[in-house]
């Protein structure tokens, strides 16, 4: 079976059954889908799996609801129209969804919506993961996190809003919300900054997904769209790289030869892509960044200038306090530490920033400046982190003690 | 070799709160233990019965016809869920099978019977 084969279905099942009942129906069609799932469960277990499960599935998830239809008044009334597209839509054995599926996903991102909504209620109809990994995820108790749900799909039924891709003059500014949530999703399973684990795979996979998603519909596949799944490909690449032994590894100790080259390859042609057009947006140069250092042999032998160059335009694109850390971190490989610790000096509002302390820290260190180092660190150490960012704090600290015993 | 049924009991709601991912790990679970019966020559066939439109058909004793009743099936705590059929050379082999099946773990129960072949 694929790998999420469920999980993948349960989105493209949704979907579909919005299409056809409408987003205000959104509880109903989810627990049409978890039934129908679970029958598929437990037929699958002792007959294996069907030749062609989405088939399947979607036969089964007409019958449950037919049922369904059956049972409730509003749909009742429309019972001829529905049962005609209900048996349309198991007649198409090979469809796939993928118009539904970006429809869903607008949805999901309606700007009526607020950010953080957008990202748990795409998590739960379009990703198909359930309350309780969301939650997990987002370390919140699974009730709150079903109380957001409820209130997101809630807003969704009340204001009515509309289950469709924009139309033209519409479509840059949604698209630009729903690529928006794809990063931040994915940005926030990259870098989780509390528990046992580096990253969320789960929130990646679904992120590089929905990105592949948008790109296969003309509509929707913009220049932006492939920087941003350039962008992630290129860091999904060096996800295994990045901690060892349950500590968090920087850039310049990841083993680069076990970086995913297929998944380098693939980012490379869809900046091809991206590049293609005339805009250049902040996944462009996000990408770019991630580019340089996908090409470079090593971490020395990178191509800082360049690095430099490019997150100085995504500053003055993007001047987030994150942003211009990563930039004083690159003015320091490309001058000296003390270049960049003039950089980071400039940035205001980042003192609460984790990675603030460990780049300030690490850069005093090599300028030689050991014990304004160690505070930083020390100061890193009182700050809320994950099991893999703590590890790597304490390793940077006794090297510092061992430096100075010397 | 003679033939076994394991006859698999559920608990109706045993799996309605799984996630996607829950429940794929699950089929995947039973799948592999398939398989693997499959290749040591243990495992002949599964089958899934329906939940819906159960029937008791029952004598009414000698001479007076029989009855027949919709089976409560789906309201019973227990509903027989499916079959496997198995190869074992004894009843002690078929539970050990019964036992390593993930069945033993997501299940209610299993009852093994051997198929009377004589």
């Amino acid at each position: 079976m694929v790998d999420h084969l469920l999980r993948h279905e349960s989105g493209r099942l949704v979907a579909s059954l919005v299409a056809i009942f409408g987003p205000s129906k959104i509880d109903l069609i989810e627990d049409v889908v978890q039934d129908s799932l679970v029958s598929a469960l437990r037929h699958w277990r002792f007959r294996g799996i069907p030749e062609n499960p989405s088939a399947w599935l979607t036969q089964v998830g007409k019958r449950r609801a037919l049922d369904a239809l059956r049972q409730d008044a509003t749909l009742r009334r429309h019972e001829h129209d529905l049962r005609h597209r209900l048996e349309s839509l198991a007649n198409r054995p090979r469809h796939d969804g993928l118009d539904e599926q970006i429809r869903l996903m607008f949805l999901c991102c309606h700007p009526e919506l607020p950010q953080a909504d957008r990202v748990v209620l795409t998590l739960k109809l379009v990703a198909g993961l359930s309350t309780r990994e969301i939650a997990r995820a987002f370390l919140v108790t699974e009730t709150a996190m079903a109380q957001r749900l409820l209130r997101a799909k809630r807003a969704v039924r009340e204001r009515r809003l509309s289950f469709d891709v924009p139309e033209s003059e519409e479509l840059p500014t949604r698209l630009h919300g729903v690529l928006e949530t794809v990063y931040l999703l994915f940005n926030e399973g990259y870098a989780v900054g509390q528990g046992e684990v580096v990253a969320d795979g789960d929130r990646l996979e679904e992120a590089c997904r929905l990105g592949a998603l948008l790109i296969r519909d003309a509509r929707t596949s913009t220049a932006a769209a492939h920087a941003l799944q350039a962008l992630m490909l290129f860091h999904a690449s060096r996800l295994d790289t990045r901690s060892e032994g349950g500590m968090l590894l920087l850039l310049e100790d990841q083993d680069r030869s076990k970086w995913d080259r297929r998944l380098i390859q693939l980012g490379f042609e869809h900046l091809g892509r991206a590049m293609a057009g005339d805009v250049l947006t902040s996944y462009h140069l996000e990408a770019g960044i991630a580019a340089v250092h996908a090409r470079a042999a090593s971490f020395d032998q990178t191509d800082w200038a360049e690095i430099v160059r490019l997150y100085d335009l995504l500053y003055a694109n993007k001047p987030s306090p994150v942003v211009g850390l990563n930039r004083a971190a690159a003015i320091a490989m490309a001058r000296d530490p003390e270049a960049g610790l003039e950089a980071l000096a400039a940035l205001e509002g980042i003192d609460r920033y984790l990675y603030h302390a460990i780049v300030r820290g690490e850069l005093l260190r090599r300028a030689g400046r050991t014990n304004e180092a160690r505070e930083q660190f020390e100061r890193a150490l009182k700050m809320p982190s994950s099991t893999p960012q703590r590890a790597l704090i304490a390793r940077q600290l006794s090297w510092l003690n061992e430096s100075q015993r010397r | 070799m003679p033939k076994f049924a394991m006859l698999l009991f559920d608990n109706p709601s045993e799996f309605a709160d799984l996630s996607p991912d829950q429940m794929q790990a699950v089929v995947q679970e039973y799948n592999a233990w398939c398989q693997e019966m499959a290749k040591a020559g243990k495992f002949a066939g599964g089958e899934k019965l329906a939940d819906e439109g159960g029937k008791v058909i029952a004598s009414r004793g000698a001479g007076h016809g029989v009855s027949v009743t919709d089976g409560p099936f789906a309201e019973s705590k227990e509903v027989l869920g499916g079959f496997f059929i198995i190869n074992a050379g004894s009843y002690d082999e078929a539970v050990d099978i019964a036992r390593s099946s993930p069945h033993a773990k997501y299940g209610a129960s299993t009852h093994v019977r051997r198929i009377d072949d004589v």
